[in-house]
């Protein structure tokens, strides 16, 4: 990427900007740093919190037949499981993230707008407190699926307003912290650190970013049509008043096509990051990632309708919204054809960051081909609604970025611990989570085709042994996640020993952040880094 | 700050986070009050003043720290990509309930109408409605919400578009004072803006009262009454915004605040009138006259 050479004083004190003591510190924080780290273990906290509620929906669906859970509660916890995760973990991990390494990454001493980025964090705790309180009241949790479309989502009982406002803090949250992103890297980079030579994690959120600030508002503005139809006599989604539910379904999807692509460009571009270092050759293609990155998300803007294939949507625009879709796969096979091609003839070695990301590359794929069998909307029209499509994006969720967030929690921890974590518990939980995970997710692929109905507490009696695999997989992936916790707190404790300054082998050739002390001192690159040229490595 | 070219980092505030909490009761009150939970308004008004002061606060202590020279041309910088990404994000949200109108008269309304005799729909139009014709503006095919008439371009309006655009004129003029250092020309400019912005607001406000009680129409009119008001109104809210913003910026000016080459706050506030007044223009183009 780009090598350092200037001697940087990283200990030097100025006025109140050390760390606080006590627990206010972590409240009124504008440290990057610490903001990355509230988000990290905020997310973390959230990914059981979802997980529970998933392990909830596997031990009903066990076997056929009602036993734990009644209907309602049972819908309630495929929404509630869905928002979390979505909203609570997936998201707010790659924040924390961005927060953490791309000042580091750049050489910038914080992000561009730190108070910003305390409110931007604590918003996000608002909403997902506004959320969970819907939990317990009458009526229980929204239940519509966290789609929320409207004629079913307006019969949620008082939950409704908080889930709605909770949606708007959220919103708040990720635009602020978005705009952070984009003030930071067009402002803050090093000097000759040039938009060519970021890292690819950088890269792609700078890309995600402007995606969450065109969407969010958009997700705004739907469930605002919601709150006003329901308590305001509106006729948004009403035919009756001339307006029209499947309204609320393309604007949904104008959000929610990007949104997805949210939560998998950070994920692209943390594998970019990790695969060339434990391959030891530089990163394949480094131009075409970026522009196949841009390419991927200006096609999200306009494939929405592939989620409504069978809500009556005229021929040509069937026509239209297939094609548009099948287009994405170019781009996304470009990226995996250069993580193959980097690993292609390297010198690898297998830690756990690696393994993780090896896992990625051929899991998201897998989830990929599903994606593009589903774009071909005669096809679709079976494909709908039915577990299909739930085996579908969890393939590109679980496999992909939630396996992605644990690669880079053992490739980073070293630098923001300055401890080693254990790698023979670390390589254990991957092959835990790596089998586990096809374990409960594959079988789903052959529920899904034989007619099982998403979001139902109850099935026929064929689906039975599918079901009966895909739960126990559910109980051995979540309980092997625990040894993630462990690992994260180990570390924090002092793991296997110190860590040294680079880390892995070569890695501070790969990125600013190896050149730097582990741990990373409170600030770093107080005073820009000098980046000499180099070819990208 | 080892030298000249380092990016001021800001020191630590508590106001961020209490204007979260702030907004979060603000808004659970008002949930509770959508649910008829006598709890409701009390909460929201504590949380809307919580909200206020704290923002207040806030910004107050950005001022202080801008005069006393703090800020550099980079933290200028970061602020000024905030703001524009801000708006950009405004952009989006208005462009919903455009998109929204537009949906509504070019496919949900013809639909229902039967307008386009092949494709989907056409049973909801035979089998529920035989006998409603798509005609803009509607309240729909069971006439909700009751005989409404509909809002005309010219009269009210009209005047309001001319109000924005010279509150536009007066605000560039206002900039032009600021930058030759002018300081009567900023303040009189300024107060000219934040007057015409207010004045359309009373405008919008007795537009609105003749829509409920002289025309029959209202929120509840179906969707020309949803779009009409939810247009017009997230946008009339977005006036007052900006107008408040201006008369902070014009409080500051009369307290000396701001030099040629140092004055992001009202850079900021002036864009943020410049794009109501572009919004405005959509909705006079869109919302009254076609």
């Amino acid at each position: 990427m780009a090598s350092v050479v200037a001697e940087h004083d990283d200990h030097h004190d100025h006025h109140d900007h050390g760390p606080e003591k006590g627990l206010l510190r972590w409240i009124i924080t504008t440290n990057h740093k610490d903001i990355g780290t509230l988000y990290l273990l905020f997310a973390l906290v959230m990914f059981f919190v979802g997980g529970t509620m998933a392990l909830i929906i596997r031990s009903e669906l066990f076997e056929p037949g009602l036993q734990f859970v009644d209907p309602q509660f049972f819908n309630s916890m495929t929404t509630m499981h869905a928002l979390v995760m979505v909203f609570g973990a997936v998201m707010p991990a790659f924040v924390g993230l961005a927060n953490w390494m791309i000042p580091m990454m750049i050489g910038a001493p914080d992000m561009a707008l730190p108070r910003m980025n305390n409110m931007s964090f604590w918003m996000l705790v608002a909403g997902v407190l506004l959320l969970a309180a819907t939990l317990f009241m009458e009526g229980g949790a929204p239940a519509g699926g966290w789609t929320l479309y409207p004629p079913l989502v307006l019969q949620t009982g008082k939950a409704l307003p908080f889930a709605i406002f909770s949606v708007h803090m959220l919103g708040v949250s990720s635009i602020m912290g978005a705009i952070n992103v984009i003030a930071t890297i067009f402002n803050m980079r090093a000097p000759g650190m040039t938009l060519m030579k970021m890292p690819l994690f950088v890269w792609t959120w700078l890309i995600t970013a402007f995606l969450l600030i065109a969407i969010m508002p958009v997700f705004a503005g739907a469930v605002t049509m919601l709150l006003t139809d329901r308590f305001f006599d509106t006729s948004f989604f009403n035919a009756a008043g001339g307006g029209d539910p499947v309204l609320y379904q393309h604007i949904f999807w104008f959000f929610g096509h990007p949104e997805v692509y949210v939560m998998i460009l950070p994920t692209f571009g943390v594998a970019s990051t990790i695969i060339p270092v434990f391959a030891r050759k530089p990163l394949f293609g480094y131009a075409s990632m970026v522009y196949a990155t841009a390419a991927i998300a200006f096609l999200s803007f306009i494939v929405w309708a592939h989620h409504m294939f069978t809500v009556g949507l005229p021929i040509a625009g069937e026509l239209y919204f297939m094609y548009a879709t099948m287009l994405i796969a170019i781009p996304t096979g470009v990226k995996v054809f250069n993580w193959t091609a980097t690993m292609w003839k390297g010198a690898m070695t297998f830690e756990t960051p690696m393994l993780f990301s090896i896992a990625f590359v051929v899991l998201f794929t897998m989830g990929g081909f599903t994606g593009l069998m589903m774009s071909v909307a005669p096809v679709d029209f079976q494909y709908h609604d039915t577990y299909f499509i739930v085996a579908h994006f969890h393939y590109t969720l679980v496999p992909a970025s939630v396996f992605i967030l644990m690669a880079s929690g053992y490739y980073w921890l070293p630098k923001w611990t300055g401890n080693m974590y254990n790698e023979k518990i670390g390589r254990l939980h991957f092959w835990l989570s790596a089998v586990s995970v096809n374990i409960l997710f594959f079988p789903q692929h052959f529920l899904g085709l034989a007619g099982m109905p998403r979001r139902i507490p109850d099935y026929a009696i064929q689906f039975a042994d599918w079901n009966m695999v895909s739960s126990i997989g559910a109980f051995m992936y979540g309980f092997s996640q625990l040894l993630f916790v462990w690992i994260v707190i180990d570390t924090i404790k002092g793991g296997v020993g110190k860590a040294t300054d680079e880390v892995w082998e070569d890695a501070s050739k790969h990125g600013l952040e190896w050149t730097v002390p582990s741990p990373a001192p409170y600030h770093t690159f107080t005073t820009p880094p000098e980046i000499i040229p180099t070819e990208h490595l | 700050m080892s030298t000249n070219t380092a990016y001021y980092i800001p020191h630590k505030a508590v106001w961020p986070v209490l204007v979260t909490l702030g907004l979060m009761i603000m808004l659970a009150g008002f949930a509770n009050y959508l649910n008829g939970s006598s709890i409701g308004p009390g909460m929201m008004v504590t949380g809307f003043s919580i909200f206020i002061l704290m923002l207040g606060a806030w910004f107050a202590l950005q001022a202080t720290e801008s005069e006393s020279g703090m800020y550099n041309h980079g933290v200028g910088i970061s602020y000024r990509m905030g703001m524009m990404w801000f708006i950009f994000s405004e952009i989006m949200f208005f462009g919903v309930f455009f998109g929204t109108l537009w949906y509504a008269r070019n496919i949900s309304v013809p639909v229902l109408g039967q307008v386009e005799l092949t494709g989907p729909g056409r049973s909801t139009h035979e089998i529920l409605w035989p006998a409603f014709q798509a005609i803009w503006p509607t309240n729909g095919p069971e006439n909700v919400g009751g005989h409404f008439e509909e809002m005309g371009a010219f009269g009210l309006p009209l005047l309001n578009t001319l109000i924005l655009l010279t509150s536009g004129v007066t605000c560039t003029w206002a900039h032009h004072g600021l930058l030759a250092k002018n300081r009567e020309q900023l303040i009189k400019g300024l107060a000219a803006t934040v007057g015409l912005g207010f004045l359309f607001v009373l405008c919008q406000a007795s537009e609105y009262y003749e829509a409920y009680h002289e025309m029959g129409l209202t929120l509840g009119s179906g969707i020309y009454g949803s779009t009409f008001f939810m247009l017009t109104g997230f946008h009339g809210f977005h006036v007052c915004v900006g107008a408040i913003i201006l008369a902070v910026v014009l409080f500051r000016s009369w307290k000396g605040h701001f030099k040629p080459e140092n004055h992001f706050a009202f850079e900021a506030a002036a864009w943020y009138w410049h794009f109501v007044d572009v919004v405005w223009l959509g909705l006079f183009i869109f919302v009254y006259l076609f």
